[in-house]
């Protein structure tokens, strides 16, 4: 097994003020995470989800345990740069991410930190810009744009470092329902082109199209496995404060009329299929 | 109490090379104690409308009329209307600025000319009603509340204001399940406290069949519908082309009618859907 | 509105003067500024105004638009020349009760105007024609060899680059502050001063929290992109002095030796 990220029993303290007792955010986690592997992980705010991605890409460093990022500890200060052109990070916040008042030179700036030459450069941006159907607004500034097209900006500017495994922490968030199929189009076809996906979300559907899901409660892992597994736990779901996909919430409660529906349903055209079999 | 808006129509940055039309001739009603949702993806138009309704934004043409009076003329009285119609914005909670949570829902009723004992009596009421604790809460820093407090004492601080219209724009932006829960429950109480008008703009499909009387859908600022959420809904493909969608309960009925089944259409949650396909199956 | 402001905006265009190497229109536009101080009469001010009518000609960006920088600073450029007409002292040419106007002070207060309207068309004509991020390029190359000296050129460019970046940002999340707290009754503009300062702050507070918000998140976003200040870094669009370049640079010379000239002979 190839595994791009490892995290080994991740303790993850920080202190809310001077002086007072550390919280800790992630409590004895851990979690293999392999190349080409479509990974979300879910919880209710506050449950140490963004904690433990900025973990990732040695944004912030374990308090205890160990995460080795593309064979790199986050801890060794040497392969720092090595370890986050490996892991990009898209964040939540569509403007607070973009440096430059032009796309192109935005979607420029990583390839430009880490010593591309420039006639690559120009061409890493253009195909960045392509890949997420941004390239006609190049030369835009990003506060013309819509909160879609900002977090397509800021995926190219981490496609365009040709990292082996992006980040997204919560990137449809704060996107209305338009913007959100578009960058979770752009998500699903760059893990086709064998990027190493994880994706931190609110939203249940875009978990259940994920190889494995992780649910995180109160700093722990409270499930982990294949979607079809983590969602027929709906009392585990429901205690971390989170919610069925839909498809998968009717067929359960089809399930407990006592209607015999097929198990590990979580699609909706599974579950019309599942349906006009039984009628 | 009722709003009339009647041939609405604004222009942003009248006269630049970058002149949008953003809200064009838009007309309807909203009747007494009803519940209003305003669907439609980003640049649709649908918060520069709502602006219009408290005066924040003066029309190019048309007029809105609340309780008979016309807030677009020029003589209306600014602090009557927005004592009447109360708006909260997106994320309200990055507006709280005050010490405590207190004095930050007082803001508004003092700014009201309420005296210290309505303003103590409407701010208690208020965080009740947003279901936080007033002995609790009202010391505190709002800065070192959690995001679903925070943004429950920003919402608190317009309820105080006991307007007779509550305009809430995305009021569950970028909760997790839980907290749009609480969200959603919080705003189903103040209208059966108060009795108001609620307007409410929202990306979540199945929330606005669920609380909605009325739904109004704009697109490039026009109105494109309005009617009964199932009316709405009946038109799924329109909707897909803007970019909307109808609640994945109706999606579900409707794919199965297509495939034949005959069933009724009355379920907007997973379980009210459950419910009507268990009776087509049993 | 605040969006009107076109001072220092960028005007996107493919004109010859928009093509210039970045660093090349800096020192052409300090070479203007200067001019406008070297000339001290009428003459001069014609060569500066042709020079200026060329380049806006070839730039193709409307007078119109330009024009309408000079909106916010009208009243400065107003104020500056009502005090220099009445306050400079000598030959009287027309009093009005203790206001005197001299023939030197109408002299001062009509080229301190002039003056400062070529000034800001000048240096406006930068800002119209460079896009932000080759002017803060430029500004960081001409500072590089300063860097020995310990100025942070490289850090300063930077942050230009941001503030060009947010201000468009924080200009909307200004006013949506303003009107969310206008809903909630609050009055900017009646009472006395006291009374508007302290509107304020229901204001200023978030604002100060969401510029602090977006700073952490862009320094944490800026980090996870591998940046590092200019260790090690390249460049996009290298900056390489061209043909035209060297012409706009004889031309300059050229200008700057005709306001020299004038001034000697007249």
């Amino acid at each position: 097994m190839d595994r791009i990220i490892c995290i080994e029993n991740l303790i993850l303290e920080y202190q809310a003020e001077e002086g007072s007792e550390p919280k800790r955010a992630v409590d004895d986690v851990s979690i293999d995470i392999e190349r080409g592997s479509f990974t979300a992980v879910i919880g209710r705010n506050g449950s140490g989800k963004s904690t433990l991605a900025k973990t990732m890409n040695a944004l912030l460093l374990p308090t205890e345990g160990k995460v080795y990022t593309a064979g790199f500890d986050t801890a060794d200060a040497e392969h720092l740069w090595d370890i986050r052109q490996n892991a990009g990070m898209v964040f939540q916040n569509p403007d607070n991410q973009l440096v430059s008042a032009i796309v192109e030179d935005d979607v420029a700036f990583g390839p430009e930190n880490i010593g591309v030459d420039p006639d690559q450069i120009r061409v890493r941006v253009d195909e960045a810009l392509t890949a997420v159907n941004m390239y006609d607004y190049r030369k835009k500034a990003p506060h013309m744009l819509s909160g879609g097209q900002k977090q397509r900006i800021a995926i190219a500017g981490i496609i365009a470092m040709k990292p082996a495994c992006i980040i997204f922490d919560e990137p449809t968030a704060m996107l209305d329902p338009k913007g959100r199929k578009d960058v979770l189009g752009i998500i699903h076809k760059l893990h086709d082109e064998g990027i190493t996906v994880v994706l931190i979300t609110h939203f249940m559907e875009e978990a259940a199209q994920a190889d494995t899901v992780v649910i995180l409660d109160n700093g722990r892992i409270a499930a982990k496995g294949t979607p079809e597994e983590v969602f027929s736990l709906r009392n585990v779901i429901q205690s971390a404060g989170l919610e069925m996909p839909f498809a998968a919430d009717v067929a359960d409660r089809l399930r407990a009329k006592g209607i015999d529906i097929s198990e590990g349903i979580l699609e909706m055209d599974e579950l019309v299929e599942a349906i006009c079999q039984l009628k | 109490m009722s709003i009339e808006v009647k041939n609405l129509t604004y222009i942003y940055s009248e006269g630049l090379p970058h002149e949008q039309v953003a809200v064009d001739d838009v007309s309807f009603e909203i009747g007494d104690e009803s519940v209003l949702g305003i669907m439609g993806h980003t640049g649709s138009g649908k918060s520069t409308l709502v602006q219009h309704l408290n005066g924040l934004i003066k029309p190019k043409s048309g007029q809105v009329i609340v309780d008979g009076e016309d807030i677009t003329a020029g003589r209306a009285d600014m602090s009557r209307i927005r004592k009447n119609v109360g708006l909260v914005f997106q994320y309200p909670e990055y507006q709280l600025f005050e010490e405590t949570c207190y004095l930050d829902v007082a803001f508004g009723p003092k700014n009201m000319g309420c005296d210290e004992e309505e303003t103590q009596r409407r701010v208690k009421e208020a965080i009740g009603l947003v279901g936080l604790d007033y002995e609790e809460i009202k010391d505190k820093s709002p800065f070192d509340l959690s995001g679903g407090q925070k943004r429950r004492i920003a919402m608190a601080g317009v309820i105080a204001m006991k307007p007779k219209i509550l305009i809430l724009d995305e009021p569950t932006a970028g909760l997790d399940p839980e907290a749009k829960r609480g969200i959603l429950q919080l705003v189903r109480d103040v209208h059966e406290h108060e009795k108001n008008i609620i307007v409410m703009i929202s990306h979540n499909m199945t929330d606005v069949a669920c609380m909605c009387d009325k739904v109004i859908v704009m697109d490039r600022g026009r109105k494109l519908m309005d009617g009964t959420p199932s009316e709405i809904f009946a038109h799924r493909k329109e909707l897909e082309s803007i970019g909307l969608s109808v609640p994945p309960a109706l999606e579900l009925i409707q794919k199965l009618r297509e495939r034949g089944i005959d069933i009724s259409e009355d379920a907007f949650t997973a379980m009210e859907a459950a419910d009507v396909i268990c009776e087509v199956l049993k | 509105m605040l969006r009107d402001i076109t001072l220092g905006q960028y005007y996107p265009g493919e004109s010859l003067v928009h093509k210039l190497d970045a660093r090349i229109k800096i020192i052409a536009t300090v070479a203007f500024i200067a001019a406008v101080f070297i000339v001290d009469n009428f003459y001069g001010f014609v060569i500066i105004m042709a020079a200026l009518a060329a380049v806006i000609g070839i730039s193709k960006v409307p007078l119109k638009f330009i024009l309408r920088g000079l909106k916010p600073v009208f009243v400065i450029i107003l104020f500056t020349f009502v005090l220099n007409l009445f306050m400079i002292r000598g030959e009287v040419l027309w009093s009005l009760g203790f206001l005197h106007i001299t023939k030197q002070g109408l002299h001062t207060a009509v080229f301190l105007a002039i003056r400062l309207i070529f000034l800001i068309i000048g240096s406006s004509m930068l800002t119209l024609t460079t896009r932000p991020i080759s002017l803060t390029d430029g500004i960081e190359k001409l500072l590089n060899p300063l860097k020995r000296f310990k100025v942070p050129a490289h850090e300063l460019a930077m942050m230009m680059t941001i503030a060009l970046r947010f201000i468009p940002t924080l200009m909307e999340e200004t006013d949506k502050i303003m009107k969310a707290q206008q809903a909630r009754g609050a009055d900017f503009e009646s009472g006395n001063l006291m009374r508007r300062i302290k509107a304020l702050i229901p204001i200023l507070v978030p604002l100060f929290i969401s510029a602090f918000r977006i700073a952490s998140d862009l320094a944490m976003a800026m980090e996870a992109r591998c940046y590092r200040g200019d260790h090690g870094r390249t460049r996009m669009n290298a900056m390489k002095i061209q043909k035209r370049d060297i012409a706009a640079v004889a031309l300059t010379l050229f200008f700057l030796a005709a306001t020299v000239a004038e001034r000697i002979v007249f």
